[in-house]
């Protein structure tokens, strides 16, 4: 039943991303690509990973608010889409190539509905999941692997965030150059 | 099935970067591919009829774990989409950058990135 409702939304996530490549209006693109990050919070809720949803729509919020900021002042928002047509078949050939070694990849995997943590005892999820509310105290597992197991992932995802905010302000101030033309 | 349909969109968002010419159109791409990515990895630790890795009250530890779903793939994703968005915000600011200095998101206007 779950598997039919993670179908359609996925379904509707590929109409909305084609939607979002094919229009050629800018802002209606970026509204659709919101709604694909939307389709994907509510897949995130229905298996089982409630933080992942929380953060996605969050995420999603702040990223249409930043390429709305890219869009709203430019005035030409409709570009003539005349490609040349070998390389665009070039393209496509790649892309079809990539697409049957994926489908041959896909086939090793575990089937759905079995993680690999359940094939494999020495998969450090099953300590997680055992010995969580033990030995940090958290009820949460997901909160007890990102704060306390794996914390210094967390601390160099803090590094890289201010970082690359860091990095957007300085390519988009205008101070330094004007000091440089007097 | 529900693998393919994740790949297909990826292929999506690869079909995006790869042959459009508006630059917000390649950023949107790089977005959808990022959205497959993560949504493929959360899939993987899928287990049927699985409950949330959050323990309720008066629930026996054995019973907990051989119910719920993977914690790890979803602590790292967590972490993947925050990083997501300070990519997104550098990307928007390169564009906003390239717009003033060229007045246009057509990338095969910008001659002088040419190398």
């Amino acid at each position: 039943m779950i598997e039919i409702i993670i179908i359609v939304l996925l379904i509707f996530m590929l109409i909305g991303s084609i939607i979002c490549l094919e229009t050629k209006d800018l802002l209606s693109s970026i509204i659709s690509i919101t709604s694909v990050g939307y389709f994907g919070s509510v897949i995130f809720l229905l298996i089982g990973a409630p933080d992942i949803a929380i953060t996605q729509m969050v995420v999603e919020v702040l990223s249409l608010i930043i390429l709305i900021r890219a869009t709203i002042r430019m005035d030409l928002t409709t570009i003539e889409e005349d490609r040349d047509f070998f390389g665009l078949i070039g393209t496509l050939a790649l892309i079809f190539v990539f697409f049957i070694l994926g489908m041959e990849a896909i086939r090793y995997l575990p089937k759905f509905g079995t993680p690999s943590f359940t094939l494999n005892l020495q998969a450090p999820s099953n300590r997680y999941l055992m010995n969580g509310l033990k030995e940090t105290g958290a009820v949460n597992i997901v909160t007890s692997i990102i704060l306390d197991y794996r914390g210094y992932d967390t601390l160099g995802e803090a590094t890289i965030l201010f970082t690359s905010i860091l990095g957007a302000l300085a390519i988009l101030r205008v101070y330094a150059r004007k000091r440089k033309e007097k | 099935m529900i693998y393919y349909l994740c790949f297909v969109l990826f292929l999506i968002g690869l079909y995006g970067v790869t042959c459009k010419k508006n630059i917000v159109k390649i950023i949107l791409g790089l977005c959808i591919m990022e959205y497959s990515v993560n949504l493929f990895l959360i899939l993987l630790g899928y287990r049927k009829n699985g409950i949330p890795p959050i323990i309720n009250k008066g629930m026996e530890i054995n019973e907990f774990y051989n119910k719920a779903v993977d914690p790890l793939p979803q602590a790292l994703v967590l972490t993947s989409i925050v990083i997501g968005l300070g990519i997104l915000s550098l990307m928007v600011a390169i564009a906003i950058r390239l717009y003033q200095r060229y007045g246009t998101f057509d990338i095969t206007e910008m001659k002088k990135l040419k190398g």
